[in-house]
């Protein structure tokens, strides 16, 4: 089989999988990475969601193959490590507006979340309703509320 | 367990560190007056076997026998034990037990009954090692003159040892019986305040454990290729060598269900499972759509009375099929080899799980181990245990451990459904006068086998309604009538067998609630009044006005809003609480059609406030989180989310299939008010602001267009996607992901 070399939360791996065996997978079933959670499978849920070299991008949807040496990526479990602190300023955001109740969803949701700050401060705006409404990652305990408010909460403190 | 207001029995149990519990008891027939006082009543013979442990490092263990699946029982449990022992809330562990079929009735997490049965045998469990730490420290000091807090004990002079220091000192050879004092409301110093979740930390980092985050040696994915129509029979497989041969495939064999894959990876048991060539044998609802199942319940609807002589109102009212699915699929591990199984998978019924997986793997119960994991919500799904079957039945039959998973469109189309349902309400009136209500509720049959009926068998007797059929029992137990209408009449009628249904976050009181509320609406109308004020007058009790009058006054009803803007009111009352719900619903056409990809973007509800009194709230924070998730459920029951029958299938396979309410369906503006109480007891939450949330929605709708709907949801009869192929059955993992990167 062939092997494929990428960088995870930091650190070099290697692993022997087919090509063609998504990333998810690689993550979860091969490096026991199991931040990323699935949902659905077909870039839907938005569950999985991760970074990319520092861009939310969805491991269920993207071949293994897809990665080389230079890729570098980022989940819920590297997340505090790229603001050099024990948590994201994005995952206290989470702690202090109590926004979990399961948490299956919970990681996708602050990398996307993440994400969407990056790309607004890239604009040089704030963050609108607009922002917040094309969030997809679904929540089906309707935690919807307590995101919104720790997204505007996060990107007013610079996160 | 009571032997007065404040003062129980408690047991020091035999052991080799100080383990307390409370003493059993038993309920009086005269005080079981709704659904939750019979699950507590049952859950009580049991409580004295729940115990709260003292450890060496002075943390304190608690086994907590219910399923954690979001709703925060884990926090609220952990915040009664820190009450009563005065240690930090950090230092209670709670973990969830695993199935102790001793506890008959004690095990099963549902009808949000949790806090309600738990609350005083948790506390008493509590009271008695803090009594028990406390005269060890006597002896220990000589002195009776002792202060605990923080988890330490002090004396006048400065003195101080750690519980974890007198674990085994407190800790006693034999059972013994003690009588304890619970701590007085007005000294509360945890319970009542706001806590964050104990297991917040954990799912933020991505630390947080679910059933398939667990490693099991050996058990590698699984996945089944289903039926193209519920509940199909496997017949032969054309391909099966080919499969077997694919990349990372283990193993292909055909169980009860479908035929199962087991490969290195979930992405190439996807790939097997789409490739498999089977022929498959009818299901249970062949050829039925929901143009049929209409006519079954039609037929099946049972008569109104008479009809009155005096003015009326009737309304006719339609809830199609809806998906319980929780975002963390159907999936369990499981382990059987050498005639012993090991399971792990959420399970809200555990008792019933173990017992049920030992027949069918024909194995002593007493060898079947069942381990409840963290669930990734349930809202009723998880109160059965479909994959755990499922994963046990292909672990015997391959002799290998097996990390079973349902894929999301199996989830949605085979997985289980709210039964589609009518409702018919009539309500009488004469002048300014409310005479009778007549409700007529007929629903395809909902599936309560996951020990509720058990349990309702076994409480029977002491019951005041004799031998009714447990539904209808179940029906009547969970309606109390919170108007004064007069005359109440109000049957259930269920029909039709084959589908694999449940509960939904409640059993019929979103529908019920939803068609009595429109029709108080019309007959407001017809006396000229006030929707807010004629439901105010006519509510019973205060804390049911104050509930309703919050929700008023904060949303400001009445308020001028542009046309096509309306608001509604609503209220609900159930598991001793009551709650009132305002919304205001946007159905503009600018709004209405707003764009959105994959989705449903409709009319917006653009505030909801919700007011709830549940008695006590042992942790106000996660009540309000609560609320919240209902009146997002009640947003998409009333306006977008719900599964379309068609020739013996659900056409929807995906989350941009099934409509549950999405960030662009949020109400910017959402408020929950928690009412100040004067109780000494909590009610319970997990469903009760659902019903009230659908019910506003509806009547809000009804007001903004001019129109009473009468179909739920709205748009059911547009279907807003392409349903995806039944054969294979389960969607290609796209390859694109890159694409998508912004």
């Amino acid at each position: 089989m062939p092997e494929h070399t990428f960088r995870v939360n930091g650190e070099q791996v290697t692993v022997d999988v087919d090509s063609d065996v998504r990333l998810l997978w690689v993550l979860r079933d091969i490096l026991g990475v199991t931040g990323p959670k699935y949902g659905c499978g077909i870039n839907v849920c938005k569950a999985c969601t991760s970074h990319l070299n520092g861009r939310a991008f969805n491991p269920c949807a993207v071949p293994v193959r897809d990665l080389g040496p230079g890729d570098e990526v980022t989940t819920i479990e590297g997340l505090a490590a790229t603001a050099g602190a024990d948590l994201h300023p994005m995952q206290q955001a989470w702690l202090d507006h109590d926004v979990v109740q399961c948490g299956y969803c919970q990681p996708g949701q602050i990398m996307a979340a993440v994400d969407l700050v990056r790309r607004v401060a890239a604009e040089g705006r704030e963050i609108t309703d607009a922002d917040l409404d094309g969030i997809r990652n679904i929540c089906r305990c309707g935690t919807y509320a307590r995101i919104r408010e720790a997204i505007r909460a996060a990107a007013a403190a610079g996160g | 367990m009571t032997t007065s207001r404040r003062r129980f029995l408690g047991y020091v149990l035999a052991a080799p560190v100080l383990v307390a519990a409370a003493s059993p008891g038993e309920a009086q027939a005269a005080e079981l007056l709704d659904l939750n006082d019979i699950m507590t009543a049952a859950a009580l013979p049991t409580s004295g076997l729940i115990s709260v442990e003292i450890n060496a490092d002075g943390t304190v263990s608690f086994a907590l026998p219910r399923a954690e699946v979001g709703q925060g029982i884990t926090t609220s449990t952990a915040m009664l034990i820190a009450e009563e022992l005065a240690v930090p809330l950090h230092r209670v562990k709670i973990t969830l037990a695993d199935a102790r079929p001793e506890l008959l009735f004690n095990q099963m997490t549902g009808g949000s009954n949790t806090t309600i049965a738990t609350y005083t045998p948790i506390r008493v469990a509590a009271a008695v090692a803090r009594q028990r730490l406390l005269a060890a420290a006597a002896t220990e000091f000589g002195s009776s003159d002792l202060r605990l807090a923080d988890g330490v004990i002090s004396t006048r002079d400065g003195r101080r040892i750690g519980i974890g220091e007198l674990a085994t000192k407190a800790a006693s050879p034999r059972t013994l019986a003690v009588p304890v004092e619970l701590t007085a409301k007005d000294d509360f110093t945890v319970i009542g305040r706001p806590h964050g979740r104990i297991d917040a930390r954990d799912a933020v980092t991505g630390r947080k454990k679910f059933a398939m985050d667990v490693t099991v040696p050996g058990a590698k994915p699984a996945m089944v290729c289903r039926p193209p129509t519920i509940n199909g029979k496997p017949g032969t497989v054309a391909n099966l060598d080919e499969v077997r041969a694919m990349p990372g495939v283990t193993d292909v064999v055909t169980i009860s269900t479908g035929v199962a894959v087991r490969a290195d990876t979930f992405g190439q048991c996807i790939d097997a499972v789409r490739a498999l060539r089977v022929t498959w044998r009818p299901g249970t609802v062949e050829g039925k759509s929901d143009t049929t199942v209409l006519r079954e319940l039609a037929s099946a609807e049972l008569p109104l009375g008479p009809r009155p002589i005096t003015p009326y109102v009737e309304g006719r009212f339609t809830f199609h099929f809806r998906s319980n699915s929780a975002l963390e699929p159907n999936c369990a591990i499981a382990d059987v080899r050498g005639g012993r199984a090991e399971i792990w998978s959420a399970l809200k019924s555990p008792i019933v799980a173990r017992q049920t997986i030992a027949a069918r793997l024909g194995l002593p119960v007493s060898a079947v181990t069942v381990h409840v994991t963290e669930g990734g919500g349930s809202f009723g799904r998880k109160l059965f245990f479909d994959a755990a079957l499922e994963a046990a039945e292909l672990s015997q039959k391959l002799g290998k451990a097996v990390k079973l998973m349902w894929h999301r469109a199996d989830d949605s189309r085979q997985g289980r459904t709210h039964p589609m349902a009518t409702s018919r309400v009539r309500i009488a009136y004469a002048g300014n006068l409310v005479l009778g209500f007549e409700q007529r509720h007929t629903s395809v049959t909902t599936d309560l086998g996951h020990g509720l009926g058990e349990l309702f068998t076994a409480m029977a007797a002491k019951l005041p309604i004799g031998d009714k059929a447990f539904a209808q029992t179940f029906f009547q137990f969970s309606h109390t009538s919170p108007y004064d209408f007069g005359l109440h009449s109000r049957l259930l009628s269920e029909t039709g067998k084959g589908f694999n249904t449940g509960s939904m976050r409640n059993v019929y009181s979103p529908d019920t609630t939803c068609a009595r509320e429109l029709v108080v609406d019309q007959v407001a109308a017809r006396m000229s009044r006030d929707p807010y004020r004629f439901r105010h007058d006519l509510l019973r009790g205060d804390r049911s006005r104050a509930v309703l009058r919050a929700a008023a006054e904060a949303g400001g009803w009445g308020r001028a809003l542009p046309a096509g803007v309306a608001q509604g009111i609503a209220f609900h009352s159930e598991y001793k609480g009551v709650s009132a719900c305002l919304v205001e619903i946007d159905c503009r056409p600018e709004t209405v059609n707003r764009p959105i990809r994959d989705g449903v973007a409709g009319p917006r509800v653009t505030r909801a406030v919700f007011a709830v009194d549940v008695g006590l709230a042992v942790n106000p924070l996660g009540l309000e989180a609560q609320m919240m998730g209902c009146v997002m459920d009640g947003i998409a029951l009333a306006l977008t989310s719900s599964l379309h029958l068609r020739d013996g299938y659900f056409l929807e396979a995906s989350w941009d299939n099934y409509f549950y309410t999405r960030q662009w369906n949020t109400p910017p503006d959402l408020r929950i008010i928690i009412m100040p109480s004067d109780s000494d007891q909590p009610g319970g939450a997990g469903e009760l602001g659902v019903s009230a949330a659908m019910a506003a929605v509806a009547c809000a709708y009804g007001r903004a267009t001019g129109t009473m709907p009468t179909t739920f949801p709205i748009n059911h009869g547009t279907l807003s996607f392409v349903p995806k192929p039944t054969v294979p059955p389960i969607p290609a993992s796209p390859v694109d992901g890159l694409d998508h990167v912004r």
